[in-house]
């Protein structure tokens, strides 16, 4: 725990709330891809919940974030409206993208939720470009570029932070580093245990919290953001997370052991971050308890909303090929 | 008109473009100092190198920049020195470039342009020497354009430039440096326009890049030989293809050669051949007969690399048999008109 962190009572009330909205959202999605309602490949963030909230908590919509293939929370947290996203995985004309980019292909311009990409790494180099475009501006716009640990290994994560380093771009990375790249454990990807690690030689700040402790997260981000404002960076943040589910919904995890409940309890950021607001006095049991209703009533309006919405004109997909 | 070559047409192009549009960049290995080839020459001097951005060689990570800044707001023109060194950049063109607008549904645009260059003929060996547009034709979402000249070059650039799309542009090592004359300002040329280079009623000739000037030759030779009057066609763009205009001339000419540089074996123009066929199938009097390399990487031996590159002889050699077609007791190839066809492995 950050006993100094920079928290206030209204900032933990916004990152329970938005905690709460991505971990019912991920339930839900869970479900419903159960019954086939919603399509495709999903990846789910329970576990995660936190690092998207405190870091995306902290960004005006004008500032860009470019999340990968487990990206739902992300763009919830950037400020895209649920139905948007619920209608999206559903293949609903009303989605965020008319149904025709999907769970690992979001995208809210609106709130500058850049994207996702479903090729682990392949949003890096295009979060560069977002913050070159920042920078020859010279605005105080930022990009985040959300990654997991399993991009790392990745040739174009070693070209883009040699090349955000040499342009010293207003770029802040963050890793999501959960020990899992897909069914493999980072011990069998790489020798480099922390990803902070991987880029030192490059100069550049960087450090590791844990992706738990969402005032942390916070506190960390919240340092790099100011710096990145004046057109500093490049940064990285690594947030050890812990993903709850597997790699994508039905996957049969036959290559760990079932999750112990305990160490769950541990590692749960929602569980963790409301036990410490109610203890500093932030939010009180009620509070978090209307919060929790409120997301979920409003994740079953996205989910009616999305079953009224019909399905896009199969015209639409010709008529998006250019622009 | 004055003269210039293909080379000091582009960066012409690119000076007037940057000019006029402060959204408008130019990044790649080497741009600030001009290239290998000083098609970027003066930009550094005039523009500036926060402008004109000397890279890593990392063309996946320049790639994804220039796609990066492109949805962004600006207007990069992005290098990649050699179409061979494309394939390290595939994954961004492919997957996030040509796919950004759609998968947005219409948020996103990528308004940029990948400017490189391919074919044969330097001795260079077979990782800097290949003819890759056909790969780039098969992606929903980006524009290949491959002009044959340096007045075509300067008017499409700046259309491509100009496009909201990707637009992939493929210039010919080959062409550089021959003296052209260009008009100025230069003609802007729309994306999308086939160009009739000559006219005739005998046979089509639809050439590709380096190959329209070979077209030119050969279509001489038949005339001054044997009376045979070949009209040449350059589409220009590949993506989005003029097919009306290929398709007119050859339901009136009944007989086409389709030609490029490329490997025959999945190349463009199977493609041509396949959309020609469809469209004049009725007035065709011989098969579409197809004019591109063997399937062999390309060697550097001078005497085998000459021979590896298809020109003017070989496409005069396939109009020989699409005129004589019918006349043959024998496969064609039986009469030394034509090489017998290659099966692909």
């Amino acid at each position: 725990m950050t006993p100094d962190s920079a928290l206030d009572a209204e900032e933990a009330h916004e990152l329970l709330r938005t905690m709460w909205r991505i971990r019912l959202f991920e339930e839900r999605v869970g479900q419903l891809k159960r019954n086939l309602q919603v399509h495709g490949l999903i990846h789910l963030s329970i576990g995660g919940e936190g690092v998207a909230a405190a870091v995306c908590g902290q960004l005006r919509d004008d500032d860009a974030v470019y999340s990968g293939h487990r990206a739902h929370g992300h763009a919830i947290a950037k400020g895209a409206p649920i139905n948007g996203v619920m209608a999206e995985l559903m293949g609903r004309d009303s989605g965020l993208c008319h149904g025709v980019g999907g769970s690992m292909h979001l995208v809210d311009t609106d709130h500058g939720f850049m994207g996702a990409t479903g090729v682990v790494g392949g949003n890096l180099p295009l979060a560069l470009g977002t913050a070159l475009t920042q920078h020859l501006k010279g605005t105080d716009q930022v990009t985040v570029a959300f990654f997991g640990d399993g991009a790392v290994q990745a040739g174009h994560f070693s070209e883009s932070i040699n090349l955000a380093a040499l342009w010293e771009l207003p770029l802040i990375f963050v890793c999501e580093n959960n020990g899992m790249a897909e069914f493999t454990s980072r011990e069998e990807h790489s020798t480099i245990e922390r990803v902070s690690d991987v880029v030192a030689p490059y100069g550049f700040e960087r450090t590791t919290v844990n992706g738990s402790d969402v005032p942390a997260v916070y506190d960390a981000f919240s340092r790099f953001l100011t710096e990145a404002r004046k057109g500093k960076g490049p940064y990285l943040l690594e947030c050890v997370t812990y993903r709850r589910r597997g790699h994508y919904e039905g996957d049969p995890e036959k290559y760990r052991d079932p999750v112990a409940e305990q160490e769950w309890a541990e590692r749960d950021p929602l569980a963790r971050m409301t036990e410490r607001a109610i203890k500093q006095g932030w939010i009180d049991e009620a509070t978090v308890n209307a919060i929790e209703r409120e997301a979920a009533a409003e994740i079953e309006a996205a989910v009616a909303g999305a079953r009224e919405s019909p399905f896009p004109d199969p015209e639409i997909a010709r008529s998006l090929v250019y622009a | 008109m004055p003269e210039t070559t293909f080379v000091e047409a582009i960066a012409k192009t690119l000076a007037t473009a940057m000019r006029a549009d402060d959204r408008v960049i130019v990044l790649g290995e080497d741009v600030a100092e001009g290239g290998p080839y000083l098609a970027t020459a003066g930009l550094a001097d005039e523009f500036g190198r926060e402008r004109v951005r000397n890279t890593p060689i990392s063309e996946g990570a320049v790639c994804g920049v220039a796609i990066g800044a492109a949805q962004s707001g600006l207007r990069p023109v992005v290098e990649i020195m050699f179409i061979d060194f494309i394939t390290l950049a595939l994954d961004q063109l492919v997957n996030q470039a040509a796919k950004a607008h759609f998968m947005s549904g219409g948020q996103l645009s990528v308004p940029l342009v990948l400017r490189t260059q391919g074919g044969a003929g330097q001795r260079n060996g077979a990782q800097h020497s290949q003819s890759l547009e056909a790969w780039l034709t098969h992606v929903p979402g980006l524009k290949v354009v491959m002009p044959s000249c340096a007045a075509d070059a300067a008017g499409l650039l700046q259309s491509a430039i100009d496009d909201p799309n990707p637009v992939v542009f493929v210039e010919c090592k080959a062409l550089y440096f021959r003296r052209e004359t260009v008009p100025e300002p230069p003609e802007p040329v729309p994306i999308g326009r086939a160009k009739t280079l000559r006219p005739g009623k005998n046979l089509t000739i639809v050439a590709l890049s380096r190959m329209v000037g070979d077209a030119l030759e050969a279509a001489d030779r038949l005339a001054s030989k044997h009376g045979i009057e070949a009209e040449v066609i350059d589409p220009r763009t590949l993506v989005p293809l003029d097919l009306d205009t290929l398709a007119q001339s050859v339901k009136r000419t009944g007989r086409a050669i389709v030609a490029h540089e490329a490997v025959n074996a999945g190349g463009f123009g199977a493609e041509l051949a396949a959309q020609l066929q469809a469209a004049a199938f009725d007035y065709l009097e011989a098969p579409i007969q197809r004019v591109g390399a063997p399937y062999t990487p390309v060697p550097v031996s001078p005497p085998l690399e000459d021979a590896y590159r298809p020109g003017a002889q070989e496409i005069e050699a396939a109009a020989r048999v699409a005129l004589d077609w019918g006349e043959y007791d024998a496969e064609p190839w039986e009469h030394g008109a034509i090489a017998a066809p290659q099966t692909t492995p």
